[in-house]
């Protein structure tokens, strides 16, 4: 650690403009044979043009090869494909295998780290890994313990690894790492626990750290400048601390979980932060800036160029770590660089990515009311705020008094699961939860790595819909509206893929993978692989035949509140139990189902 | 009366598959309320139970306890003690288990970590939002295993006593 601080200042001071660009990687994640990134490519759009397996097509897919990970606990992310060679990782403890495309998977090398399991419960709503990236003949792992290492990709070889937090603090790692240039971007998870959530660049070449941005705190600590905006307006000096009680600030939250995009033009990078800590929000007066908070940042430097917060002062623990996915549309007739975003709070943003414009915020669940709606008017002195109602308003309403049928519940009417884009029908495939909650939020007391929540909920499918706890959605980002929608007996917590074959994938709870026409939603194929599905999809080709490939393996926050069903608590005595149970559809088990059309 | 009913029902129908129902005619009764002191409930042997009127009222620990359980321990033990994906179900744990063991688990943690499992429950004796809090999760969770309480958020409830009000402050600092 020592000689990587000694060398952070110099790295500083040399940085500026000289980073090579990565184009070997821009190349390999251009060509749709290879799955390079978790994220398919840096706009996020989980797009292929691979169109081998189509919609006229996709009904005679069947099961090509299947392969046991030997983890149980949840399966989020998934595998990638570069030449012959695949990657899957697995939840804690973390196992990579390199699968020999040419040689019927055979297993070419397998890396296990060794992890001090006091991490394990640590970890908020289970142990999962959303996957390794590659870049520069190296595999990128961010452990559950934050030790991130590069492997050798051809012999699973350790070349360095860095620690990028303290577990025994609450620190932890759930997400994926996104390579840029000649830096790999690492964030981390804690929100619940305390953490002051950031985003670290370490240089691919050695691991050395190159800067690192805090969601709060200081200037310096944030990486913001005198051209730093919120909304076109500069953000000012102590932008980081001025809206929070004293030192509230150092355990502030802002965990930064989620996908990470990048626009190599405007050489910036978008992540979400997420909640604000404690869950009680009497606690910590104030807008708790930057939780909750969509950020604009210099690859090379970190200084942010923009941020937007969508949720000041959160009431409901709506995270704002989702993915950005990026865009170039037509908007009121104009041609631009748009980035939209589906956040917890049920309100699907549309933002201008180069100026951090607000265009568009609606709800993207009809169930939401937490809100009116964002006041989009920039002569207003709530420009860009969400209206809050009182009778929802966790804060307004007190400690100690339980507020009822907030929508959405704080998992969100979407979690981290991914949304896809498709450029041929400029249509977004969201996954997203139809769930709604009580929440009494009370007084609680910080002690380092321990939980630091402070609420009580009860959550239940939404009231008065179709009685399940999902939707499978296609989104106009341009009009803000839904433009169908596919009731699904539980929360959707796949990640969507689209195709150039015009068909749309995602899995389900059950253990579903359901491939969808485009166009119109029409349930095309479904096959139940033997766990449930939280993984997103892939696809890829080996000589020159396409494969589609899905991690099953039920758990992460789903499979802890929806194993045993949910409750109505409005049903009273007797009338409790009603609703679903995972328990009743599947189990525990990681596995990887690869499918293709018949030879 | 109530729970000699509500016992010998869930008795019946677990029948062989209950084996800490079945064991519990040989084992000290952890459940029935042999006194009451400030607003908590005790059995026989001096651990703390849960109590439920004949109108459906409950003791304010077990509720203090719903509210405390869905903060600290649901994100791994599930909804109302039901287990999850994650972690086994706790209200199954606080009936078969003894109350010191249970005590003991929740202070000091306990790690299963083997080819088959990757189960660890951490240590929270340093945590006063769990230990202040202790013997109400553990009458909820008891009082959920035996199915005394529904699931959901109880209905109606004791106020809370002047003692129980002092302890909290004492213990939270």
């Amino acid at each position: 650690m020592k000689k990587i601080l000694a060398l952070t200042t110099a790295m500083l001071t040399s940085m500026s403009g000289i980073a090579a660009a990565n184009s070997d990687l821009q190349k390999m994640i251009d060509d749709p044979n290879q799955w390079v990134i978790q994220t398919g490519d840096y706009k996020n759009h989980r797009y292929s043009t691979l169109d081998q397996i189509n919609k006229d097509n996709v009904g005679d897919l069947q099961v090509a090869w299947t392969f046991s990970t030997g983890v149980l606990r949840g399966h989020e992310g998934s595998p990638l494909v570069v030449g012959d060679t695949m990657y899957v990782h697995t939840p804690f403890p973390n196992i990579v295998y390199a699968l020999d495309l040419a040689n019927e998977g055979k297993i070419i090398w397998k890396y296990e780290p060794k992890q001090d399991p006091d991490v394990i419960p640590v970890m908020c709503c289970d142990t999962v890994n959303r996957g390794v990236a590659y870049a520069e003949g190296k595999v990128f792992l961010h452990q559950a313990d934050t030790t991130v290492v590069a492997l050798n990709a051809e012999t699973g070889a350790v070349e360095w690894s860095v620690k990028n937090g303290d577990a025994a603090v609450g620190e932890t790692n759930t997400a994926t790492v996104m390579p840029v240039k000649d830096k790999v971007m690492v964030g981390i998870s804690g929100g619940e626990f305390g953490v002051r959530g950031s985003v670290t660049a370490y240089n691919i070449a050695d691991g050395s750290l190159a800067w690192r941005a805090y969601s709060m705190g200081p200037d310096e600590d944030i990486l913001v400048d005198e051209n730093t905006t919120h909304l076109g307006k500069p953000v000012g000096a102590d932008s980081g601390t001025n809206t929070w009680e004293g030192d509230q600030w150092k355990i502030g939250g802002g965990t930064t979980w989620g996908w990470y995009s990048y626009d190599a033009e405007e050489n910036l990078m978008y992540y979400g932060t997420g909640n604000p800590s404690t869950w009680n929000p009497a606690q910590r007066p104030g807008d708790n800036r930057w939780s909750m908070t969509v950020m604009a940042r210099d690859v090379d430097t970190g200084i942010a160029k923009w941020f937007y917060q969508m949720t000041p002062h959160d009431e409901w623990d709506y995270d704002g770590v989702n993915e950005m996915i990026l865009t170039e549309q037509e908007i009121d007739g104009v041609e631009r660089k748009l980035l939209t975003h589906f956040d917890r709070n049920g309100l699907g943003y549309t933002m201008d990515r180069v100026s951090g414009e607000l265009l568009v915020a609606e709800k993207f669940d009809p169930v939401v009311n937490w809100t009116t709606g964002v006041d989009m008017d920039p002569a207003s002195d709530t420009y860009g705020r969400p209206a809050v109602v009182a009778e929802y308003s966790t804060e307004q309403n007190g400690e100690d008094v339980n507020s009822t049928g907030i929508c959405p519940a704080a998992l969100g009417s979407k979690d981290q699961q991914p949304a896809a884009y498709s450029p041929k029908t400029e249509l977004f495939y969201v996954p997203t939860n139809h769930v709604c909650m009580d929440y009494e939020p009370f007084r609680v007391s910080y002690t380092a790595g321990q939980p630091y929540v402070g609420a009580t909920l009860a959550m239940y499918p939404a009231p008065d819909s179709h009685g399940g706890m999902g939707n499978f959605i296609a989104w106009d980002n341009t009009k803000g509206e839904i433009v169908w929608s596919l009731p699904e007996q539980f929360s959707v917590w796949s990640g969507a893929m689209a195709t150039a074959g015009d068909i749309v994938f995602y899995g389900t709870l059950e253990g579903y993978l359901k491939a969808i026409d485009a166009n119109t939603g029409e349930e095309l194929y479904k096959f139940k692989t033997p766990s449930g599905i939280i993984g997103n999809f892939m696809t890829y080709t080996h000589a020159g035949k396409q494969y589609v490939a899905i991690l099953s393996g039920v758990g992460g926050w789903a499979g802890i509140g929806l194993a045993a069903g949910l409750t109505n608590p409005n049903d009273g005595l007797g009338a409790v139990g009603g609703y679903a149970a995972l328990s009743d559809y599947t189990a525990l088990g990681g596995q990887m189902t690869v499918f293709a059309l018949p030879d | 009366m109530r729970y000699f009913g509500m016992l010998m029902a869930v008795a019946v129908v677990s029948g062989a598959g209950h084996a800490g129902l079945a064991q519990s005619a040989d084992k000290p009764d952890n459940i029935s309320v042999a006194y009451s002191e400030d607003g908590r409930y005790f059995t026989e042997d001096d651990v703390p139970t849960y109590n439920v009127a004949d109108d459906g009222t409950i003791d304010w620990p077990s509720y203090s306890g719903f509210r405390r359980y869905h903060s600290e321990c649901h994100v791994c033990h599930g909804p109302e003690g039901e287990g999850s994906s994650y972690a086994p179900a706790l209200k199954n744990s606080a009936v078969d288990m003894d109350y010191y063991d249970f005590v003991d688990i929740v202070v000091n943690g306990r790690k299963k970590v083997n080819a088959a499992e990757n189960s660890v429950m951490p240590a929270f004796g340093e945590n006063p939002n769990v230990m202040c809090y202790l013997n109400d999760i553990y009458v909820y969770m008891k009082a959920r295993g035996m199915d005394a309480i529904p699931r959901g958020r109880p209905s109606a409830k004791e106020a809370k006593s002047d003692v129980i009000r002092e302890d909290e402050n004492a213990c939270l600092g």
